[in-house]
C-alpha cells in the first residue's frame, strides 16, 4: 500500500486472523471494519504479527488514526475521539 | 525429565519462568546479567521521573517544545533509561482536550518514565471501559473536566508508549520545578485524575 496521507479517510480491514489460527495481533476487535482518519505517521516498526512467532518480520508504516466514538457506539459525546496505532497492513483507503 | 503438555499447563509460574530462563540462556538469546540489568532499570524507573519531566516542562518553555516533538530523547535528558525501550509520545492536555491512556489489548505502559503500571491499568474493566465510558471512569476517580473540553482516548495498542502533559495547576505561577514535581501522580500522567494543588 502506497503511504496514507494525515487527513486521509480510511477503513480498518474487516478481518479475523483470530479465527484461522494462533495470532499476535495489535488492532482492536473494536475497530475491525471502521471507518477513521489518518493523523500521523508515527514510523515503521518490525510486524509484531511475525515477530511474535520468531518469522521474519518485515517494517511496515505506523498510523495514528482517530476515531469518533460515535461512529463506533452511538452514544458517545460529541467532539470526543479515540486515537490508536494501526499498521498499513490492516488499513485501506475508504 | 520432560513435562507433557496437561503438567506444563498446571506447572507453577515460577517452574516455567526457570525454565524459558535457562532456555533462552542456553541457546546464548539473552545472558544472566542481561536479565538482571533489565530487572534494575525496570525496578529503578517510577512516577518520580514522569513527575520531574512534567514539571521541567511546565517550567522550561524550550524543554516543554523539545519533550513534545521527541518524548525519548528529552525523558533521557532528565535521567530516564531508554535504551530498549519503545519509543515515547508524550501528549499534552489543553483547555480544549483532555487525554487518557489505555491498552485495550493488554498492559502497555511507559515503563521507563512511569515504572511499573498500576494494577488497575491492566484491569480488564479499566482497559474496556476507558474506551466505551471515559467520562464514567473519570468521575469514579473524582476527576471533572470544564465543560467544553474533548476526551481524547489514546489506546497504545502497538509500538509507542504513552505519557500524558498534565496541565499546570492556576495558583502554581511561582512555584520550583522541585515543588511542582511533588504535586505530579501517576494518575495525572495517565489521564484519569489532574494535578491539583
Amino acid at each position: 500500500m502506497s503511504t496514507l496521507a494525515p487527513g486521509q479517510i480510511v477503513r480498518v480491514r474487516d478481518d479475523w486472523p483470530e479465527a484461522r489460527g494462533p495470532v499476535h495481533i495489535r488492532t482492536p476487535h473494536y475497530l475491525r471494519g471502521r471507518i477513521g482518519t489518518i493523523r500521523k505517521i508515527l514510523g515503521r516498526f518490525a510486524n509484531p504479527e511475525d515477530l511474535a512467532f520468531a518469522r521474519p518480520a518485515p517494517s511496515l508504516t505506523l498510523y495514528h488514526v482517530a476515531f469518533d466514538p460515535a461512529s463506533l457506539w452511538g452514544d458517545a459525546k460529541a467532539g470526543d475521539e479515540i486515537l490508536v496505532e494501526l499498521y498499513e497492513s490492516w488499513l485501506e483507503e475508504a | 525429565m520432560s513435562l507433557s503438555e496437561t503438567e506444563l499447563l498446571h506447572a507453577p509460574a515460577e517452574a516455567l519462568l526457570v525454565a524459558i530462563r535457562d532456555l533462552l540462556e542456553a541457546k546464548g538469546i539473552v545472558s544472566t546479567a542481561e536479565i538482571a540489568e533489565r530487572i534494575a532499570i525496570t525496578d529503578a524507573a517510577s512516577p518520580r521521573i514522569g513527575a520531574a519531566i512534567v514539571a521541567r516542562a511546565w517550567t522550561d518553555p524550550d524543554y516543554r517544545a523539545r519533550l513534545l516533538a521527541n518524548g525519548s530523547a528529552a525523558a533521557e535528558e532528565m535521567g530516564a533509561s531508554m535504551r530498549g525501550a519503545p519509543p515515547l509520545g508524550v501528549l499534552e492536555n489543553t483547555k480544549s482536550v483532555h487525554h487518557l491512556v489505555v491498552c485495550t489489548l493488554c498492559s502497555c505502559y511507559p515503563r521507563a518514565v512511569l515504572g511499573y503500571p498500576p494494577f488497575w491499568f491492566k484491569s480488564a474493566a479499566y482497559r474496556a471501559r476507558a474506551v466505551r465510558d471515559p467520562r464514567g471512569v473519570l468521575a469514579e476517580w473524582n476527576t471533572t473536566l470544564p465543560d467544553g473540553v474533548s476526551i481524547r482516548i489514546v489506546d497504545s495498542t502497538a509500538d509507542y508508549r504513552w505519557m500524558v502533559l498534565p496541565r499546570r495547576p492556576l495558583g502554581t505561577e511561582d512555584w520550583s520545578a522541585d515543588r511542582l514535581a511533588a504535586i505530579v501522580r501517576e494518575g495525572d500522567m495517565i489521564g484519569v485524575t489532574v494535578p491539583s494543588i
